[in-house]
């Protein structure tokens, strides 16, 4: 159904949308302690909103001391863009060189829009263009973002804090159509909260990491389904 | 170790699951409990960052001016408003609430 055209407009399309919001990510990693190059290097090797999220809101609560649990957070968050390498790989089946470059624009919106065509031609292209659209706009966002946080006064007076804190509930948001989802979602949110007190800044947010592991291996409070 | 060694080993960390999802046979990580937990590990700590971000200041926990920002921002996202919109509101909330108290 969708033709190739169509396909290039979502492309393009998620891409400016989704780059945008890395003026957000821009300002927040200045406004955290990262200078401009460390900002920029970010969104170019990282590549991974979560995860630069993450990292440099962790590294926000705690600085240097909490670099180990800022580094921590940000590779687990990783983890799902190594599931959506493996469902990648037959569709893009690319030569062992090129193999290096899909894996940097395997992320949430590549694999999206790809994984939402049907045909495999249109499969490729929807990797490809939107992986390299996000790449883009996501790069040049963070910079502009960056420059404009240079010139920003405190942070709290502006609500920063506000804005990482909302950043997250946006990236969380999709996540949440399960029960199941909703439960670690909650659980981890008290969990974290309880932790803050008595642990070193970063812990209690790896610590409620371990509310997903124990849901998902048991597969408790798992959606309802038809007895078969 | 100086800071931007950090950002370039953990952006090195991150693409590491990138690349090894392209590397491991398509079996391995096939498991049903496997990756229903990789994806509830992606909500965990999406929801411990807000809550941490939201809900506490240093060592304590504390409901101040972020949390009327953060109710606003759940209201725009569940009709469909644009993740930068939903995080400048956010902030503008806060920032006003702050200035008239």
């Amino acid at each position: 159904m969708a033709s190739a055209a169509s396909v290039k407009s979502m492309s393009i399309g998620v891409g400016i949308a989704t780059g945008l919001y890395g003026i957000s990510f821009g300002a927040l990693s200045v406004a955290s302690g990262f200078d401009l190059l460390q900002t920029q290097l970010l969104s170019l090797l990282m590549f991974s909103g979560g995860s630069q999220f993450a990292f440099i809101g962790v590294f926000a609560t705690g600085g240097m001391s909490a670099i180990g649990t800022a580094v921590a957070s940000a590779w687990l968050l990783g983890i799902r863009n190594g599931f959506y390498a493996v469902r990648m790989a037959p569709v893009l089946d690319v030569a062992k060189g090129w193999r290096l470059v899909a894996a940097q624009l395997t992320i949430d919106e590549s694999t999206g829009v790809s994984t939402a065509q049907s045909e495999l031609p249109e499969q490729r292209s929807g990797f490809w263009i939107t992986g390299i659209s996000v790449f883009v706009f996501w790069n040049l966002a963070t910079l502009l973002g960056a420059l404009v946080g240079a010139s920003l006064g405190d942070p709290k007076v502006l609500g920063l804090d506000a804005a990482a804190a909302a950043a997250f509930l946006g990236l969380l948001w999709p996540r949440l159509s399960q029960s199941q989802s909703l439960v670690v979602a909650v659980g981890s949110m008290i969990v974290a909260c309880a932790l803050t007190p008595w642990l070193p800044p970063g812990m209690p947010i790896l610590l409620a990491g371990v509310v997903a592991v124990v849901v998902g291996a048991f597969n408790i409070f798992k959606p309802k389904e038809v007895a078969a | 170790m100086n800071l931007t060694t950090v950002v370039v080993l953990a952006s090195i960390a991150v693409y590491s699951w990138k690349l090894i999802g392209y590397l491991v046979p398509q079996n391995v990580l096939k498991h049903p409990g496997v990756s229903r937990t990789a994806g509830l590990l992606t909500v965990a700590l999406l929801a411990a960052l807000l809550a941490v971000q939201g809900f506490t200041s240093g060592k304590n926990v504390e409901f101040d001016e972020r949390v009327p920002a953060l109710v606003v921002a759940g209201l725009l996202l569940s009709f469909r408003t644009p993740f930068i919109v939903v995080v400048l509101t956010a902030a503008a909330v806060t920032a006003a609430l702050r200035y008239l108290n």
